[in-house]
């Protein structure tokens, strides 16, 4: 009985592996047909064409990799903003209703957004925000090019602040996580010096959680990467690679939401298994980073996670 | 003595400490708003006929009983197969794997599994399941479901099983209590709120989740509860309505959204509480 029960628990450690192991497996094995093709020249072809069975992947990793930037560039200051109000400057009544709330953002479902995103956000966006953007920066020259075109309300920025909102629960939860880390003897001490609190959050919580901080940014950077249905309704499903960030383009995600179910042939779903077996690997490896860097963390505290 | 340094510095202070107070701002504002649209673009279609009529076609009225029904039964079986599994992995890291390579590895390969892509996931049942038996089916939503589920509830139980402390196993051990017995009679109810928690997090994660659906489940536009074909779900029919250009159907998304966003919302919540009520 004992073995037994020792060894079924173990029998489902090792199934949790194999889930990881599985998902690798048989999508390179269903994308054989393209891998085989196109070899590594899929990575870099901007061509996407169902019809004559031209497939490339260059534009939805482009978007992909560009909506999740965008969110980077919002959410991380806003994140840090976020939990070092938690931390340092609420009052502690205020705390656990106002994390609770930031939290509630990660609850919502991504559908929710994406429908928000679509229906309220666009066209609001596209009749207030954009027309100021390209007006602004439109004419500039180089930096320009990212505010071109006409205003629609969908495509990569859209995508890219909607991503903003839903990872910014997951990078403040982290933060909030290891500035609780550092040691109050070290804060007072630098305020014992005459140092202001934000000082205190900038020279010494922040150096000191450093490797805490990134492993949280790529955790956020791992959602927003594989971020599906909130994208795929804004983002606006065009298969053209563009400068301008107010044009509509396509994520992996998206691509695979929007066409799997309907792909004609063989070597169509093989493209698209294919694509979402990039999207895995980046996933996995921004995700592992994140991991290890946590660790570390703890190994410094003398901790274990 | 005030010099300039001084009062650069304070100024600094200041100004970063109103970002960071509006940073919070910014945080709630869209909280608020996305809910306020959800109330107000869903309450129109809160009707009873939400609940006793079937996805209708387009251009005429109906509810969403068919998709509620599949999304339930989905949830739920998707949450039966998935917590045991989640459970005596978890037991295994937490319990049994403080020696040797297989609790590390598993522990962060979950963590890994735990934000993967849950599109990613609903390929590979499609291509281990739906696609070997060639027609989409209510089991392999589950399936998908069942995965996304496994990740939570082994983090959830390891973590919990941790804080038991090892003065209750040894006492158990002390009485003679064989291992299973200890685990099963000490350590679980020891860990029970925590692990619960874990539980209702899942069921939270995967009511929502669209995205593996997509090619599992697929659609069903008719009642079915067969779960050996397409079933229908509230969310993929939320994401084919709102795509659609039909008013009636547009409006039934917004009823679904309404739905899934305050029942997910409120597991969240009582998640919390069951874990509060325990400290």
């Amino acid at each position: 009985m004992d073995t037994l029960f020792k060894n079924l628990t173990r029998f489902f450690a090792f199934f949790v592996l194999a889930i990881l192991v599985a998902i690798l497996l048989s999508l390179v094995y269903h994308s054989q047909l393209t891998l085989s093709k196109f070899g590594f020249g899929f990575l870099f072809v901007d061509e996407w064409d169902p019809v004559k069975e031209e497939f490339g992947a260059l534009v939805p990793i482009y978007g992909t990799l560009v909506s999740s930037a965008i969110a980077m560039i919002i959410g991380i200051p806003v994140s840090f903003g976020i939990a070092l109000f938690l931390t340092e400057l609420s009052p502690n009544w205020l705390k656990r209703p106002l994390g609770t709330a930031i939290e509630m953002l990660a609850a919502i479902p991504s559908i929710i957004y994406g429908m928000w995103g679509l229906f309220v956000f666009a066209p609001l966006f596209a009749d207030y925000v954009q027309p100021a953007l390209i007006k602004t920066f439109g004419a500039l020259p180089i930096f320009g090019m990212l505010f071109k075109g006409p205003a629609m309300g969908i495509g990569m920025l859209t995508a890219g602040i909607i991503l903003a909102i839903m990872v910014i629960p997951f990078i403040t939860a982290i933060m909030r996580d290891v500035f609780e880390l550092v040691p109050p003897m070290l804060k007072e001490s630098a305020y014992g010096l005459g140092a202001t609190t934000w000082e205190v959050a900038w020279k010494i919580v922040l150096p000191y959680t450093k490797i805490g901080v990134v492993g949280g940014i790529m955790l956020g950077l791992g959602r927003a990467l594989g971020e599906t249905m909130a994208v795929t309704f804004v983002i606006g499903n065009a298969h053209r690679l563009s400068t301008s960030l107010l044009a509509p383009g396509n994520s992996i995600a998206s691509s695979l939401s929007n066409e799997f179910t309907e792909a004609v042939g063989d070597l169509h779903s093989s493209a698209l298994i294919e694509l979402g077996l990039i999207l895995f690997l980046i996933t996995t490896i921004v995700l592992a980073l994140s991991k290890l860097l946590l660790q570390q963390l703890a190994k410094q505290e003398g901790r274990k996670t | 003595m005030v010099n300039a340094i001084y009062i650069r510095r304070r100024r600094l202070n200041k100004l970063m400490l109103l970002i960071s107070g509006a940073t919070i701002v910014f945080g709630l504002f869209w909280l608020t708003w996305i809910l306020a649209t959800l109330l107000y673009q869903g309450f129109v279609a809160l009707r009873p006929s939400l609940f006793t009529q079937m996805t209708p076609p387009p251009g005429s009225d109906g509810g969403l009983l068919n998709a509620i029904a599949g999304s339930f039964m989905m949830a739920a079986t998707g949450t039966i197969i998935g917590t045991p599994v989640g459970i005596l992995a978890g037991t295994y890291l937490a319990e049994f794997g403080r020696r040797g390579w297989l609790a590390p590895a598993t522990r962060f390969i979950n963590d890994i599994l735990l934000s993967a892509p849950s599109i990613v996931i609903g390929l590979l049942v499609y291509s281990v399941y739906v696609s070997q038996v060639k027609h989409f089916s209510g089991w392999g939503g589950a399936l998908a479901l069942a995965l996304i589920v496994i990740p939570v509830v082994v983090r959830t139980t390891d973590d919990m099983l941790k804080l038991v402390p090892d003065s209750l196993r040894e006492a158990a051990f002390a009485l003679g209590a064989p291992y299973w017995k200890m685990i099963v009679f000490v350590s679980y109810p020891a860990a029970k709120a925590g692990m619960i928690t874990g539980i209702l997090l899942a069921v939270a994660r995967i009511s929502g989740e669209t995205a593996p659906l997509l090619f599992t489940s697929l659609n069903n536009q008719f009642w079915s509860t067969d779960m050996n074909a397409p079933m229908a779900n509230l969310p993929v029919v939320i994401f084919q309505f709102a795509m659609s250009p039909y008013e009636d159907w547009q409006r039934l998304a917004w009823g679904g959204a309404i739905l899934i966003t305050f029942g997910v919302l409120a597991l969240n919540i009582a998640a919390r509480l069951v874990s509060r009520g325990k400290n």
